[in-house]
């Protein structure tokens, strides 16, 4: 690999960015192409696939043999809101690979005796959030319940363009969720993101069950394609 | 598979720079119950220094070897280890898998 390359990926990496490294396993040549280019790449079709399912794949293109090295940078998962759902949803969400944190200005649902080992923020979403570098990767739920918590976490999600957000609460509670967020400034399609109920609908009952529902939906919007992603939900 | 592998590219890098020989192996296909799955990394550097993994562990001594040369030589190299080939029983991959590695010097 060519410094200049190695530099590149380690930028974009760092910036938690994705990229593919293709390599020609043959000749030995190689070109690194950041999730900005896919699009116009003569290879966009597979870049899109290995990328959506952040795994590194082998391809036959014009008689060559590519390696496409997969650099996706590790999903986050914000969860305002240290609830008991929040209690099973922190280490399912950790045993799939995210880096978790829990979210709640009230210390007494915030204690690290109800959430062993997770990173945990005891302050209000204005504070806590900026320097959690919420972007693109990261998955975002609120489960508070409590507007004057959730809605500035859902605000502050919109603008991160995370690429989930869910929150708790029945269709009638999102409905005037949906009236405050947009007397707050967010737009139609900002409020459309919300995943409301929050969940695949499996029947889901008790906090864990809730848990797993939640990660069925987030694992279904970061892996499946557009289409079947409509289906799914 | 979620990137873990940041501290590996990473000393590639700060590797090179010091101005150490580099290479890098990587796994590219992997069959049967291979530990590490394709994209994982290792690196190596001219003193024999490796970080990160290609295998549970099985089969990095010969890879570091290899690197050696490829460091050498500047020629990238297609490593293959498997129950199939008695090399890799002598290597140790005896978990039941097939791997391949691609390995290529820093430059």
């Amino acid at each position: 690999m060519k410094l200049a390359i190695l530099h590149e990926l380690n930028a974009e990496r760092a910036a938690r960015r994705p990229a593919i490294l293709v390599t020609d396993t043959e000749s030995g040549e190689q070109r690194l192409v950041k999730a900005n280019d896919f699009a116009k790449d003569p290879l966009r079709v597979e870049l899109e696939k290995q990328l959506r399912m952040g795994k590194s794949a082998n391809v036959e293109v014009g008689g060559k043999k590519l390696f496409l090295n997969v650099y996706a940078p590790t999903a986050k998962l914000v969860i305002v809101g240290a609830v008991h759902i929040s209690q099973a949803l922190a280490p399912l969400a950790r045993s799939l690979g995210y880096d978790v944190t829990v979210v709640d200005p009230r210390t007494a649902f915030a204690s690290a005796e109800r959430f062993p080992d997770i990173p945990l923020v005891a302050e209000w979403p204005d504070t806590a959030l900026p320097p959690l570098d919420v972007d693109a990767y990261t998955a975002f739920v609120a489960v508070t319940h409590d507007p004057k918590i959730d809605d500035p976490a859902l605000l502050h999600a919109f603008e991160r363009g995370c690429f989930y957000i869910g929150a708790l609460g029945s269709r009638k509670t999102h409905a005037k969720r949906g009236d405050r967020l947009r007397a707050q400034g967010a737009k139609d399609s900002d409020i459309a993101r919300i995943h409301a109920p929050i969940g695949l609908a499996i029947g889901a009952v008790s906090p864990s069950e809730i848990a797993v529902s939640i990660m069925a939906e987030i694992t279904a919007v970061l892996r499946l394609p557009p289409k079947e992603k409509e289906e799914a939900a | 598979m979620l990137d873990r592998d940041e501290d590996i590219l990473k000393a590639a890098e700060d590797w090179q720079k010091a101005g150490r020989g580099v290479a890098l192996a990587t796994v590219v296909e992997t069959w049967g119950s291979a530990p590490r799955p394709a994209g994982s990394s290792l690196v190596i550097n001219d003193e024999g220094t490796f970080l990160g993994s290609v295998s549970g562990g099985c089969v990095e001594g010969a890879v570091v070897t290899e690197a050696m040369d490829v460091i050498e030589s500047g020629k990238p190299k297609m490593l293959e280890f498997g129950v199939a080939d008695e090399t890799a029983w002598n290597v140790g991959l005896s978990c039941g898998g097939t791997i391949r590695v691609f390995v290529e010097k820093v430059s």
